[in-house]
């Protein structure tokens, strides 16, 4: 216990081991898994079963289709309050130590992403039916 | 050579070869995963600089969203095999022209810097979200309220751009 205490104080690259540990188990039993089933299944290889489906259906036409710009504006937008979010985490973590003035700093960022969520909404670009 | 040296090294090799992938590969689907193979290796090369926040939010931002618009950037696309645009060669050489001309500003800028001066050998905290924290909302929180400006503006951009008007 007082080991960890100790490693957390000095924030070195080591300590990140059992996260890293952690990540190659997760890979790891993925990748044996998933090639154990493939090396050691039976394959029986039909032309049927080879052939493309969704839901049982025989695919119809072409999948390389031009699609609608407003997954692109959800997305984009999603984007733009992920990094907003993002900059929350530094201050977050030193949220005493910055104290009022930090605080009104927080709250200025904050009402410029109002304001464009305001205009958002009522511009109805996350409305999906047109 | 100690294992630090050793995973910059694959850490390295690994971001120049998926960056070359990303420039090489015909299909824009592999060079986009590539370029998420990129920000992975960039990504490791900042935990190895002790950057953890930075390396956690270039997983989250790049790999994790701006990948996705990039996709959905290919996927407005027509990516019919007969449709794939066959460049002529004034294109080509205006491209390998402008690409020249950049790859040799840079050649020159490094050549120029003094870069053996600013490495520093000791750990450093610089990166870790504390010591973040206070130099970005103490020393530059005038450009942290601006880049808020800048968001206001992409957002208003996209919508203008991607909004059908309602009539």
């Amino acid at each position: 216990m007082n080991l960890f205490l100790l490693n957390a104080a000095t924030n070195s690259l080591s300590d990140y081991l059992p996260i890293l540990m952690q990540i190659f188990m997760a890979i790891g039993i993925v990748a044996i898994m998933m090639g154990g089933s493939h090396l050691l299944g039976p394959k029986r290889k039909t032309k049927d079963k080879l052939a493309n489906f969704e839901s049982g259906i025989k695919a119809i036409g072409n999948a390389r289709q031009p699609m609608a710009i407003k997954y692109f504006l959800i997305a984009i937008l999603f984007v733009l309050f992920d990094v907003e979010v993002i900059f929350f985490y530094p201050y977050a973590v030193n949220f005493k130590e910055l104290g009022a003035e930090g605080f009104l700093a927080v709250v200025m960022f904050v009402s410029f992403f109002l304001i464009g969520f305001t205009y958002i909404i009522k511009k109805g670009a996350l409305k999906w039916e047109d | 050579m100690d294992i630090l040296q050793i995973i910059f090294w694959i850490l390295t090799v690994m971001a120049i070869g998926c960056a070359l992938g990303v420039v090489l590969s015909r299909n824009p689907v592999n060079s986009v995963i590539f370029l998420i193979l990129t920000f992975f290796a960039i990504s490791g090369h900042y935990l190895l600089l002790n950057a953890q926040f930075l390396a956690i939010v270039n997983i989250i931002v790049y790999a994790g969203a701006i990948m996705v618009l990039f996709l959905f950037v290919i996927m407005l696309m027509n990516l019919n095999a007969d449709t794939e645009p066959q460049k002529s060669w004034l294109v080509q050489l205006a491209g390998v022209v402008s690409g020249g001309t950049l790859f040799l500003v840079i050649i020159a800028a490094i050549s120029k810097a003094n870069l053996l001066g600013v490495i520093n050998k000791e750990t450093t905290n610089i990166g870790l979200i504390k010591v973040l924290g206070q130099v970005l909302f103490k020393q530059y929180v005038l450009p942290f309220e601006i880049s808020s400006v800048l968001f206001l503006s992409a957002m208003i951009g996209a919508i203008v751009i991607g909004k059908k008007d309602m009539e």
